[in-house]
């Protein structure tokens, strides 16, 4: 109950802020038809409309750790956290419901952009019902990211490491703007460390409908899906205790 | 039964003291106003009071349970209002009290019940449809009470309520005060002399996180000799510094 009713709460905040649904749900689209564009004109192997797109879906989700971070971090330079740390809320009630009303949006997100690719060249096939599912442990990479953000920085701060160097960081290292081999093995092997591209190509298998494919990555997504959650929400009862 | 009993309450940060041994006790239904300077631990203590903060030393008994050993039954007994309005800004007001509704458990119908009563009561059905963070100060204000109220708190701590407000807004807002007195407890805390002459029972002077006088403004006029209570607060607090 007090979950639901905090998440509700946190859903409100960030989707009556028209710059959260601009940069959330209007980026990507506006990068996924660009692209098409593009490729339209200059055609190139990475930019066809079936590898673009689980690639735009996972890029879209560092908007999620902007605006979890976001939320989180300017509760706490307000009073509303301090109040709500007087009322019977646990621990618990604050992370999930900080982390639960995200994953819907996040969800929704990927389901528009693979909306807007159909008319765009994609088939309508089982594989985005892969796709939409299998993005549900990378949303909770990204809220988590988010959620472990929020708790150490500042809302002026939040804006600059999540909004700017997180989401250039998930794009380069992704593979999705250009093929990682491009750049050397250097590069290849820290990408390959960490779990944006595998994120990208087990997305890319699963709407191939290649179930084999999403393995290794699957485990790489979890693997630090686990990991990050776990900082966050250490982060998140020593920033609760320090109030 | 007191309300609120403190023994030796004490919270030191590095090597600040911000509360020293504080030791008072609040009767049940009874105002008492933290009285101080800036520094001078009021909010250190309410914080404490409240289960934000715990204590370095010592402990308080809030309806005879412990902040340090049984926080979560304090929590269900009190009501804050913190310094700086502590609201959702991009909700409504009838959302922001709706939050508090299912913070508290409860159900759908009591939760419309209680929003219109508490609404009802502090003046809010004008602007139950409007953004919080469109508010004036004084709305606000008084939307941080009905918030803090909406667990039916049997104690509640109000932090400079009136901070910043206009005339206007901090008169509605004494007036609001005074028609909870004696129903709830309550400790406010202030720099404001004419407030706390005007709202307490009771009022307590600290100073350096120590607790110089308890007492009636009246008792504290005339121990500390002038008519004033402004005059008599100088007074108290320069006699300690000499």
């Amino acid at each position: 109950m007090r979950i639901l009713t905090f998440a509700r709460r946190n859903a409100k905040e960030i989707l009556r802020d028209p710059l959260n649904l601009a940069f959330g749900l209007g980026f990507p689209i506006i990068l996924l038809l660009l692209l098409s564009l593009i490729q339209s004109n200059i055609p190139v192997p990475l930019f066809e409309i079936a590898h673009l797109t689980p690639g735009i879906t996972v890029f879209g989700l560092s908007f999620m750790t902007l605006f979890s971070a976001t939320i989180i971090a300017k509760d706490r330079s307000g009073s509303l956290l301090r109040r709500l740390y007087t009322t019977p809320m646990t621990s618990g009630d604050f992370i999930l419901g900080y982390t639960l009303p995200i994953l819907p949006i996040a969800v929704a997100q990927c389901v528009i952009c693979y909306i807007v690719a159909l008319p765009l060249g994609l088939e309508w096939t089982v594989g985005i019902g892969y796709a939409v599912l299998l993005i549900l442990p990378v949303s909770v990479l990204y809220v988590a990211l988010g959620l472990l953000c929020g708790s150490v920085l500042s809302d002026k701060q939040v804006g600059g490491i999540c909004g700017a160097l997180l989401t250039n960081l998930s794009a380069w290292l992704s593979g999705i703007w250009f093929d990682l081999d491009l750049v050397g093995d250097t590069f290849r092997r820290i990408a390959y460390a960490l779990p944006f591209v595998h994120a990208v190509e087990m997305e890319r298998a699963a709407l191939a409908g290649d179930l084999n494919g999403i393995f290794p990555h699957l485990w790489w997504v979890l693997g630090y899906s686990v990991g990050a959650l776990a900082v966050a929400v250490l982060l998140f009862l020593r920033q609760m205790k320090k109030q | 039964m007191d309300a609120i009993r403190t023994e030796n309450l004490t919270k030191t940060y590095r090597d600040v003291v911000a509360v020293d041994h504080l030791n008072f006790s609040v009767r049940q239904g009874e105002l008492l106003a933290l009285l101080g300077v800036n520094g001078a631990g009021k909010t250190t203590t309410i914080k404490m009071l409240s289960c934000l903060t715990r204590p370095t030393d010592g402990d308080a008994f809030l309806n005879g349970k412990s902040i340090c050993r049984d926080a979560a039954a304090v929590k269900s007994v009190i009501g804050v209002s913190p310094q700086e309005t502590a609201i959702a800004s991009r909700l409504s007001v009838y959302e922001n009290l709706e939050l508090m509704c299912g913070v508290y458990g409860y159900a759908k119908r009591e939760k419309h019940a209680k929003i219109t009563e508490l609404s009802h009561r502090l003046g809010l059905d004008s602007v139950l449809k409007k953004k919080a963070g469109k508010l004036s100060g004084g709305w606000q204000r008084r939307l941080s009470i009905a918030m803090a109220l909406i667990g039916d708190p049997e104690i509640l701590f109000l932090d400079e309520p009136t901070l910043g407000l206009d005339v206007l807004a901090r008169s509605d807002l004494w007036d609001l005060i005074r028609s909870m007195k004696g129903r709830i407890t309550i400790v406010l805390t202030t720099h404001y002399m004419e407030e706390a002459e005007a709202l307490s029972d009771r009022i307590a002077i600290m100073k350096d996180g120590r607790l110089l006088l308890c007492d009636t403004a009246e008792a504290i006029k005339q121990a500390a000799g002038p008519d004033h209570f402004e005059q008599a607060f100088i007074r108290i607090v320069r006699g300690v510094e000499q």
